[in-house]
C-alpha cells in the first residue's frame, strides 16, 4: 500500500521557508536539521539560489551559507514527505531554538 | 637593493623565547605530515572501506562518551550541541559517499581520500563570506582529525627526525607533536597562535631557542624550505629575507653577543643582590638532555621536573625502573643541589590514552593533575616509589601538581607513607626525609595557602595557571592572552598571601611559571619575598643579572607599590623604570 500508493499522501513536497534566525543556518542549526531530516525516510534537498544539496548533509546545509532572510526550497519525496516537511516547518517555526 | 628584486615576507607576532634562529621553514601540519599515501590493489577496497566504517564507529563513540559525560557532569547546552554537529558530520553522506566512492576509482589509501576530501570541505568554509560560519571550519577540522587519527591508530612522528637549522612553522604544536622533537636539529618555533605562556613558548625556552607565537596564518603561507630568519627578541619571521636583512641582522647579532658574553661571564657567580640578598635560580626541565644547558648557566638546582613527558605517545606506563632511570639520572647530575620531581600533571593540554585521561570538553578545568594521580593510586604509587628511591642517591623532592586544598595533600601524603612503608619492608633504600612541596596554580590553594603550608615543606607558584585561573583567561588563545597580566592586582594579592602563609610557617617559596625566568619581573617577585626562581635555560642569566644590579631594599619598596597599584601596567612601568636603570640593554634586546 505505501509504496505504490497514488491515491493518498503525495510522495514529493515543496516548501519554501526564509531563515528565520539572527545567525542563519550555521553548524547548530545545520545540525539540528539534520537531525529531524533523518528521522524521516524521504529524500530531502534543500536548494538555495539555484545550489541545491541533501538535506540530510551536515557540511552540504552550512556550505550554503544561509544567512538570516534568505529563502530555502525543501523538497521531500518519499512515502513520508509530508510528514517530513512538517516536521522540518516546525524548526523554522522555533527559529532553530536559538531565540 | 637597487635592480635587484626581493620576496622577502615579514610577519609580525610575539617573541616568546629570546634568540634569533637563520635555517629553512619546516611546515608541520598535524594532518598532512601524518598521512600516508600508497596504492591499493582492487581486493583491498573492501579492507579499506571496513577500516574507514570502523574508524566512523569508534570516532562516534568516542563523541557519545564524551556527551554522556558532559550531559552527567556540566551539563552545559551549549557545548553538547558542538557535539551533536561532531556526531553529524561522523553521518554526513556528503563526506561518506564521495570516500567510497573514490576509493573504487582511484585505489589509493583511504587516509589520503579522506584527507583530500575534508581538505577541500575546511577549504570552503574557509572561504565562506559569513564570518560565524567560516569559524566553523574548526568544528569540521576537529572532528575529521579525530576520525583521521582513529584510521592511524597512532600519534605521528612527524618531528622525529629534520634536517639541521629547521624552523617548525606550525598553527600551534601540543605537547603531543614536540615529545618525539629532532630537539639537535630544530633551530626555532613559528605558530599561527599561542601566548607568552603556551606549550611551545614554554618548550623553546627550556631547549633555549627562539620562538614566535600570534603569526595568525604564517602556517598557510609559507612554504617547506624556504630560507628564513626567525627572531625571538623582536617577534618576527622573516621569510626569504633580503641582503639588505640579512646585513642588519648580521650588525644586531654582533651586539647581542656581546651582552650574551657579559651575561656568560655571570656562570659561576652567585644570585646575590648588591645588598647581600641570596636568591636560589633553578630550572625547569622536561627531559634529561635539558640537564646539560642548565649546568652550563650555573643554575643551582631543577626547579621544576615535569615528568609527564615520560607519559605522552604511549599505551602504557613507564615501569617503576624506567622511571627510576630518568630521575635518578637528573638527581646525580645536579648532586649536591636539589632536584624538584613533579608527579605527574596529566590532562589539560597533556594527554595519556583516553583510558586514563578520557576527552573532556573543558581539560584545564577537568581531570588533571593531582587528581589524576589520586584516582589511579597504583600509577601514582609507582612513580613515588620511583621518586623516592632516587633521592637516596643525592637531593630529590617531591611535589604534587594542581594542589586546589588541603584535604588532596592530606590524601597524597598518605600514599607517600604508605609507599615509605612498603620501601622500608622491601629494605630498599630511599630518602626517607624527603621534602614534599604543592604547587600553587589554583586560586583556592591561594588563598588557603595558610592550611597547606603546615602540611609541606615548600610551595612552588605555577604562575602560568595561576592566572589563567584566576582571570579566567584561556592562556592558549590569542584573543584573550593579553588579559592575562602577572601583574595584576588579584595575582598580587595571591601571591602576598602564599608568601605570608609559607614564611609564617617557616617553609620557602618559589615560582616555577613563565614570570619566574622574566627579567621584568625580578624585581616584583624577590620584592615580594619570593625565595626561590625556576624557569627556562634561556632567561637563567637574565635573571641573574638583574638581581646582582639591584638591592632588596628597593624592590621590596617596589613591591609595597605594586601593591597599591589600581592597573597592571602602572607595575609594569615601574618595572621597566627599575631594569633600565640597572641594565638597559636587557630591555633592548
Amino acid at each position: 500500500m505505501s509504496t505504490t500508493s497514488q491515491s493518498g499522501a503525495p510522495r514529493r513536497a515543496v516548501k519554501e521557508f526564509t531563515v528565520p534566525n539572527r545567525l542563519g543556518i550555521h553548524a547548530r542549526p545545520a545540525a539540528l536539521f539534520v537531525k529531524v531530516a533523518n528521522k524521516y525516510h524521504s529524500h530531502i534537498t534543500v536548494e538555495k539560489d539555484g545550489e541545491e544539496i541533501n538535506g540530510k548533509s551536515i557540511m552540504g546545509l552550512m556550505m550554503l551559507a544561509a544567512g538570516q532572510g534568505s529563502k530555502l526550497k525543501v523538497v521531500a519525496e518519499g512515502d513520508d514527505a509530508v510528514e517530513a516537511l512538517q516536521g522540518l516547518e516546525e524548526l523554522f517555526v522555533k527559529k532553530f531554538n536559538e531565540e | 637593493m637597487s635592480g635587484k628584486t626581493t620576496s622577502e615576507q615579514v610577519f609580525q607576532g610575539i617573541g616568546v623565547s629570546p634568540g634569533v634562529a637563520r635555517g629553512q621553514i619546516l611546515v608541520y601540519r598535524i594532518a598532512e605530515e601524518a598521512i600516508p599515501h600508497y596504492d591499493i590493489t582492487p581486493e583491498q577496497v573492501s579492507q579499506e572501506i571496513a577500516r574507514f566504517e570502523q574508524a566512523l564507529i569508534t570516532t562516534r563513540q568516542q563523541l557519545h562518551e564524551l556527551q554522556q559525560k558532559i550531559s552527567s557532569g556540566i551539563g552545559s547546552d551549549a557545548s553538547s550541541s558542538i557535539l551533536d554537529v561532531h556526531v553529524s558530520i561522523t553521518e554526513d553522506p556528503a563526506l561518506i559517499e564521495p570516500v567510497i566512492t573514490r576509493l573504487e576509482q582511484e585505489k589509493k589509501n583511504v587516509e589520503f581520500i579522506f584527507n583530500e576530501i575534508t581538505r577541500k570541505y575546511i577549504h570552503t568554509l574557509q572561504e565562506l563570506p559569513d564570518e560565524f560560519l567560516r569559524e566553523r571550519a574548526v568544528d569540521v577540522q576537529d572532528v575529521t582529525r579525530r576520525i583521521l587519527q582513529n584510521l592511524l591508530g597512532h600519534t605521528h612522528r612527524g618531528l622525529t627526525s629534520v634536517p639541521p637549522g629547521t624552523i617548525v612553522v606550525a598553527y600551534d604544536l601540543a605537547p603531543s607533536d614536540t615529545s618525539s622533537l629532532d630537539r639537535e636539529h630544530v633551530a626555532g618555533f613559528a605558530t599561527d597562535v599561542g601566548s607568552h605562556t603556551s606549550h611551545t613558548a614554554i618548550m623553546a625556552r627550556s631547549m633555549n631557542i627562539p620562538a614566535v607565537v600570534g603569526l595568525h596564518d604564517a602556517s598557510q603561507r609559507v612554504h617547506d624550505g624556504q630560507p628564513a630568519i626567525l627572531d625571538g627578541y623582536s617577534g618576527t619571521l622573516i621569510v626569504e629575507p633580503s641582503e639588505q636583512t640579512l646585513y642588519i641582522y648580521g650588525q644586531l647579532q654582533v651586539k647581542r653577543h656581546s651582552l650574551e658574553e657579559r651575561l656568560a661571564a655571570l656562570r659561576d657567580l652567585p644570585a646575590e643582590t648588591l645588598d647581600g640578598h641570596r636568591v636560589h635560580l633553578s630550572g625547569n626541565i622536561e627531559l634529561l638532555q635539558d640537564i646539560e644547558g642548565l649546568k652550563h648557566v650555573g643554575a643551582e638546582g631543577i626547579g621544576l621536573f615535569r615528568t609527564e613527558y615520560l607519559f605522552l605517545n604511549r599505551r602504557d606506563f613507564p615501569s617503576e625502573e624506567e622511571q627510576y632511570e630518568q630521575y635518578v639520572s637528573a638527581v646525580r647530575a645536579m648532586k649536591p643541589h636539589p632536584v624538584i620531581i613533579r608527579t605527574i600533571d596529566l590532562g589539560g593540554d597533556k594527554f595519556h590514552s583516553d583510558e586514563v585521561t578520557p576527552p573532556e570538553i573543558n581539560p584545564f578545568l577537568g581531570f588533571r593533575g593531582i587528581r589524576v594521580c589520586l584516582a589511579h593510586v597504583e600509577m601514582f604509587k609507582t612513580q613515588l616509589r620511583a621518586i623516592l628511591r632516587a633521592g637516596a642517591e643525592g637531593n630529590a623532592k617531591l611535589m604534587y601538581p594542581m594542589i586546589s586544598g588541603v584535604a588532596e595533600v592530606v590524601q597524597a601524603n598518605r600514599i607517600v607513607e604508605e609507599v615509605m612503608a612498603d620501601l622500608r619492608r622491601d629494605g630498599v633504600p630511599f630518602a626517607e626525609n624527603i621534602d614534599i612541596g604543592a604547587m600553587i596554580e589554583v586560586p583556592s590553594a591561594a588563598l588557603t595557602a595558610e592550611m597547606i603550608a603546615t602540611e609541606v615543606d615548600f610551595f612552588s607558584i605555577g604562575s602560568n595557571d595561576l592566572v589563567q585561573y584566576t582571570m579566567a583567561v584561556d592562556r592558549v588563545n590569542e584573543r584573550v592572552a593579553n588579559l592575562a597580566e602577572p601583574a595584576h592586582p588579584a595575582i598580587l594579592r595571591l601571591l602576598r598571601n602564599c608568601v605570608e602563609a609559607a614564611h609564617n610557617n617557616n617553609i620557602w617559596i618559589g615560582v616555577c611559571g613563565e614570570v619566574a625566568g622574566q627579567p621584568l619581573y625580578t624585581p616584583l617577585l624577590i620584592g615580594m619575598g619570593v625565595d626561590e626562581l625556576s624557569m627556562g635555560t634561556a632567561n637563567l642569566p637574565r635573571v641573574k643579572e638583574v638581581i646582582r644590579r639591584m638591592k632588596l631594599e628597593e624592590a621590596q619598596e617596589l613591591a609595597a607599590a605594586a601593591l597599591h597599584a589600581i592597573h597592571a601596567r602602572d607595575v609594569v612601568a615601574m618595572l621597566k623604570a627599575l631594569i633600565q636603570r640597572i641594565d638597559p640593554d636587557l630591555l633592548s634586546s
